[in-house]
């Protein structure tokens, strides 16, 4: 059976063609001229921007990058188990089809506990360990 | 059941003549610049209109009746715009990002089940097509407030990347619950085990909607709408915009047309949320307690097709209309309250309704509330 990914690339080609038809369309409307000189600075409140703007960020923003790929390939593999569960519970085998949900849960619970105590979910991580804050 | 419910093929079917991937063509085309782009534009005046009312005053009503013709004016403004790029921002970054905020959002709209021949591409893993389709939208904002050289779109850029991807989780999570109770990854036939009706035939097969399924059922789908909010970066989760402090945040550097392909992508993310959830929790394109597919009269295609388009239509409207409503009604979380609110809240209570899900399917051997309710009051 034709399982229509053929209609479902055809989505993703004419959802990617509307931008540059969009662009193409207003480019014969739009006056041609360039801003040029301080019209056409980064807008930081009419401040002259100091610096570049590309500048080493929170280091946070990595660790959560790496929780969810962590988390999205364990989803990933969890899905496939998941759609056979219904047939396990009609047809008997349930209880070795609950033991690998259980399983997946349990890992994810587990490196999520272990996050959790680490103390990786907190936005703010304290660089003292918190039995030593607010004694100085 | 019909072969296929694709509306390629339904088309391909009543008119014929052309080849099956030209059909295929010509309905991708029709959902998007019929459906997505208007929904897109006819959202950014529904929501000046609601805003307006929900504050008392009377907001956009000049153009056309009661201002209904708002949306194409704005959308000639922004075409006649200049097309503004800074200076030093990297061009070809600057110019991808929309292309993948777009590209991501209006791609999903092939699996929407707008009705039982109404489906664009009826995919068998249509669920992990949405997730991964609409996982290019935080790419795109992070690519295009890198590339704009501005201190408040890198900010925002940054939250919105963490943001998304922590919220992913809890979504994905979230979509288990359904996939668990009817087997499958196929869009339809997760809407069509939800066709609960009267009659001891269609209440042994089909349930009713998986949010009344069971009490996990029910509180994964409010996890799932919270994590779609901050999925399509709504107030209260509109950090990465918070107009407050970080000016507009990432799309600050964008302007005219750009920025109407950011609002475009936004506007057709948040009705891809909508429509999933209206799919996976509220019976899609089902009418309540009634099954058009066992009705007592043989109705003609079109006028199901109608049915199912009206009843999907009401239902995921209705749910922008409270995406909407929410933004006015609640303040803006703080960014460490949004993460804990993540990770300590909504993850741990997916997992939950996961294994609660898990163990009711095996006590009840597959059975939903309403049908053990039923069944009890039958005698």
């Amino acid at each position: 059976m034709e399982t229509g990914f053929i209609n479902a690339f055809w989505y993703i080609l004419i959802s990617a063609a509307v931008v540059p038809l969009m662009l193409g369309v207003g480019a014969l409307l739009r006056p041609k001229q360039k801003s040029k000189g301080a019209e056409a600075m980064a807008y930081e409140c009419g401040e002259e921007p100091v610096g570049s703007a590309w500048v080493q960020f929170n280091i946070r923003f990595y660790v959560v990058a790496i929780v969810f790929i962590i988390f999205d390939v364990e989803m990933a593999a969890f899905f496939p188990v998941a759609i056979t569960y219904k047939d396990a519970v009609m047809n008997g085998n349930v209880a070795l089809v609950f033991g690998e949900i259980f399983l997946f849960v349990g890992l994810l619970v587990i490196g999520l506990l272990y996050c959790w105590v680490r103390g990786d979910l907190e936005w703010v991580k304290g660089l003292m360990p918190t039995s030593t804050r607010g004694r100085g | 059941m019909q072969p296929s419910a694709a509306f390629a093929h339904a088309l391909n079917d009543s008119i014929g003549v052309l080849p099956l991937w030209s059909w295929a063509a010509v309905t991708a085309a029709l959902v998007l610049f019929l459906l997505a782009l208007p929904f897109a534009g006819f959202a950014t005046f529904i929501e000046r209109r609601v805003a307006a009312f929900f504050q008392d005053r009377l907001g956009p009503n000049r153009v056309g009746p009661e201002g209904i013709l708002q949306f194409p004016a704005d959308a000639v403004k922004m075409l006649a715009k200049e097309d503004f790029i800074p200076a030093g921002a990297d061009r070809f970054l600057f110019n991808l990002a929309p292309l993948l905020v777009v590209v991501g959002a209006l791609s999903a709209f092939a699996v929407l089940p707008l009705g039982r021949a109404l489906i664009g591409a009826d995919l068998n893993i249509g669920v992990v097509y949405v997730l991964a389709v609409t996982t290019l939208i935080p790419p795109g904002i992070l690519l295009g407030s890198w590339a704009s050289q501005n201190k408040w779109s890198l900010l925002g850029g940054l939250r919105a990347a963490a943001q998304i991807v922590s919220y992913e989780i809890a979504v994905a999570l979230a979509l288990v619950p359904p996939i668990l109770v009817s087997g499958s990854l196929q869009v339809s036939t997760i809407v069509d085990a939800q066709g609960w009706a009267w009659g001891a035939e269609n209440a042994a097969n089909y349930h009713f909607w998986n949010l009344f399924y069971n009490p996990f059922t029910f509180v994964s789908a409010f996890v799932f709408f919270i994590a779609g909010l901050a999925e399509t970066n709504r107030i209260p989760f509109d950090l990465p915009e918070a107009e407050s402090e970080l000016v507009s945040g990432f799309n600050t550097e964008f302007s005219g047309m750009r920025f109407g392909l950011y609002a475009l992508g936004e506007f057709g993310d948040v009705f891809v949320m909508c429509a999933m959830f209206t799919a996976l929790y509220l019976g899609g394109w089902q009418v309540p307690f009634v099954n058009l597919e066992t009705f007592w009269i043989a109705l003609p295609a079109l006028v199901i097709a109608l049915i199912h388009l009206t009843m999907f239509m009401a239902k995921t409207l209705s749910l922008v209309f409270i995406v909407m409503w929410l933004r006015w009604t609640l303040p803006r979380l703080r960014v460490d309250q949004l993460m804990g609110l993540c990770w300590k809240g909504l993850v741990p209570i997916a997992l939950f309704n996961v294994v609660g899900t898990a163990i009711w399917m095996w006590v009840f051997h597959g059975q939903s509330l309403p049908q053990l309710l039923a069944k009890a009051f039958s005698g």
